[in-house]
């Protein structure tokens, strides 16, 4: 697919389009362009190129699917397969914060469903929803490996551990500014 | 590089320290309690009191004390101070003259330290991650070096099972067995994978050892390698430990630039590449043919076993897939000999075991201990037990394949047989302590909910047969099932661990199972009073 076809509307958490969100996804599609030669167009790389993609374009718009598949001569079926079977590959754009609560066992041993229903309530959505202005998206994790710090949860990559839900609160109000 | 090339790295590292050090841990738990802002406090009180001659501030790896961090540990005084804040700074270096710091002291012969038996981890908080030059000072590379210019492959072999070593990933099958299997194939394109897809909920030993002794696992995928005629390997690793992920990266590098990885390595004639591979969130991932599918570029789904890896695995050639502590057992066991690593453990499991010990337990963090310590020392003497006296009601090991061990069996010690017997598995390493406000019953449930979640889709049994044991779970934890219904969770449980594809169906139903087996009265209380009689009739069963 030809990048001028591709559409240019808005991800959440982008300047207002224009010419500038047009560059931006020219850079991308370079940016993929690149990932995809170094891996010598090998249909073997489908998982490097699409966190690749997934970083560049922040998800996987079937636009971008199509454009990989092209680009590593596979069935757009197949690529949809892949993307679709792994968790972290996400065809929806998120929130322009994102929130993760870890459910790993030992955060679950000590609360983490109290921060879920706490952040839930707060926020006025479920678990893997975005809120309606796409300021934050809030997610669960099956285990972050810091389970010495449970229950930790991670607000824009950052872990912070040993969380309680009003601890949890004060972090997202934080991030609106409320 | 030859050996004088090594030693001579070795030497100029050991020459550049000062007499004092402030070993500061960066893994992932500290650094998310704020670590780096206290080694940059450190490292800028160590030049405002202008010490930089007689001080260093580094960055080790995980000093195991995970739940008290961050954890700053002094050298030559042996001093560990825990949950350290960037004000702290200050005080600690007037504790070098005699002071008193402000953030509280851990103590060393703690029985948490000092009843562990570093093999694994023996570097692991000691030796900068990040610097091969420290890995090498530590004596890192010898038994690389050792293996390639004084053994043969089968002598490399022939140490490796010797020494008892069983897989560390969970399934417990003899390292030097799975080693000859590949070894034997045919000569050609063989490969070695490091399986560093920990997925196993409350287990961080892996990333651990990754994220403190990097070099540590590259050694040993070499020197796996040089046994069975490998000449590239794949480092599989979660994405969701990015700070694994870099420092594998950078010691590839630094590796490479020492022509320690590459070709002709140390002279002789043994090339070998490492590429890593990043997962992309999906637990079955963790099972060896779904791995090998994924490191392709396709769907995580395993396939039926045989033909197994070792005979057709990567693109159909010998792969030999070892987890990651299994890989970090290798460098110390060429260094000391088999039988000194067969001199530790018990009759069937030799050598160490790394735990992640979390959940309701006063301290928490990483434990390596010989194989058959009992779990009860573990848990009371090391752990501390349960805080504010509360008490252990159980404590589950192997994760979502794995069950729960009732408080009262806890002096069994902890081997492969031992823990199988008792109807749960060593599996890699989680050891989660549970205290008698947790229902076993919920817990069954969330393990389902897990496997459920993470089922691929492909066998019908796991598939389906999670979904209608999670269902029965939610109805039983709500009050609304019936005998009928709990009869019914226990045949759906066997069947589906009889008749599904992989590891991953067939040990969903061990946490149901072994909460069947241990705390059945906690089902029994919730179910619907009037149905609360046997004999009723089943569904039918396919035994």
């Amino acid at each position: 697919m030809p990048i001028s076809s591709l559409p240019s509307q808005l991800k959440s958490g982008s300047p207002p389009a224009g010419d500038s969100t047009v560059q931006d996804e020219h850079r991308h599609f370079k940016v993929l362009d690149v990932t995809m030669k170094r891996h010598r167009h090998q249909p073997d790389a489908l998982i490097e190129v699409l966190h690749q993609a997934q970083a560049a374009f922040g998800y996987l718009e079937l636009e971008v699917l199509a454009y990989v598949a092209k680009g590593l001569k596979l069935p757009l079926s197949k690529v949809y397969g892949v993307a679709t079977f792994y968790h972290l590959f996400s065809l929806k754009p998120s929130g322009a914060h994102t929130c993760v609560v870890c459910l790993g066992t030992a955060c679950h041993v000590k609360g983490a469903s109290a921060l879920i229903t706490a952040l839930e309530n707060e926020l006025g959505i479920k678990v893997g929803e975005t809120t309606a202005d796409n300021q934050v998206s809030l997610m669960t994790a099956r285990c972050l490996g810091a389970c010495g710090l449970a229950p930790a949860m991670v607000i824009d990559e950052v872990v912070s551990g040993k969380q309680c839900p009003d601890t949890a609160l004060e972090q997202i109000r934080a991030l609106s500014g409320k | 590089m030859d050996i004088a090339e090594l030693h001579e790295i070795a030497q100029q590292a050991r020459d550049r320290r000062k007499p004092t050090r402030i070993r500061c841990c960066t893994a992932a738990g500290c650094l998310s309690s704020g670590a780096a802002a206290v080694k940059t406090e450190l490292a800028q009180a160590v030049k405002t009191a202008g010490l930089e001659d007689q001080v260093e501030v580094c960055s080790v790896g995980c000093m195991r004390f995970c739940g008290h961090g961050p954890l700053v540990a002094v050298d030559p005084s042996d001093t560990l101070y825990a949950a350290v804040t960037p004000t702290d700074a200050p005080s600690i270096l007037t504790a070098l003259n005699g002071g008193k710091a402000t953030a509280a002291q851990a103590d060393p012969n703690h029985p948490f330290f000092a009843q562990q038996q570093p093999i694994v981890l023996e570097n692991s908080g000691l030796i900068n991650p990040e610097s091969i030059d420290d890995y090498i000072a530590a004596g890192g590379y010898e038994p690389l070096h050792h293996a390639l210019t004084e053994l043969t492959p089968e002598e490399t072999l022939d140490e490796v099972t010797r020494s008892g070593l069983r897989g560390r990933g969970g399934g417990g099958y003899p390292t030097g067995l799975k080693w000859a299997t590949v070894a034997k194939m045919p000569a050609g394109q063989k490969y070695v994978i490091c399986n560093a897809d920990e997925g196993d909920p409350g287990a961080f030993m892996d990333r651990s050892v990754l994220e403190s002794d990097p070099h540590r696992i590259l050694e040993g995928m070499a020197i796996a390698g040089y046994a069975i005629g490998a000449n590239h390997g794949f480092i599989y690793v979660r994405a969701e430990y990015p700070l694994a992920i870099q420092r594998l990266k950078k010691a590839i590098q630094q590796a490479k630039r020492y022509a320690l990885l590459g070709s002709q390595i140390f002279d002789a004639a043994f090339d070998f590449k490492i590429d890593i591979r990043i997962g992309a969130g999906a637990f079955v991932c963790g099972e060896e043919t779904a791995l090998m599918h994924s490191i392709q570029g396709q769907r995580g789904t395993p396939r039926p076993r045989p033909p197994y890896p070792a005979e057709s695995g990567l693109w159909g050639c010998p792969t030999l897939i070892n987890n990651v502590e299994t890989l970090a057992n290798i460098p110390a066991i060429l260094r000391h000999g088999g039988d000194w690593y067969a001199g530790i453990g018990t009759e069937t499991s030799k050598g160490t075991k790394v735990f992640a010990l979390t959940g309701n337990i006063t301290h928490t963090g990483l434990i390596e201990v010989p194989m058959g310590t009992p779990l009860r020392q573990i848990v009371a003497d090391m752990g501390g037990g349960v805080p504010d006296g509360g008490r252990v009601k159980a404590v589950q090991t192997g994760g979502p394949s794995g069950g729960c061990i009732p408080a009262h069996l806890l002096d069994t010690p902890v081997e492969y047989e031992s823990l199988q017997a008792l109807g749960t598995i060593m599996g890699s390493g989680g050891m989660i302590v549970m205290d008698d406000h947790t229902s076993m019953v919920e817990i069954a449930r969330f393990y389902m909910d897990f496997c459920k979640g993470e089922s691929c889709g492909k066998c019908v049994p796991c598939r389906a047969g999670t979904v209608q044991l999670y269902d029965l779970l939610t109805q039983i934890m709500a009050g609304e099932a019936t005998r009928e219904d709990l009869d019914q969770l226990e045949a759906l449980s066997a069947m589906v661990k009889d008749m599904s594809l992989c590891g991953l169906g067939q040990t969903a139903p061990n946490p149901v199972v072994s909460t069947l087996k241990y705390f059945k009265q906690e089902y029994l209380d919730l179910l619907l009073p009037a149905s609360n009689r046997s004999g009723a009739p089943t569904v039918a069963t396919l035994s």
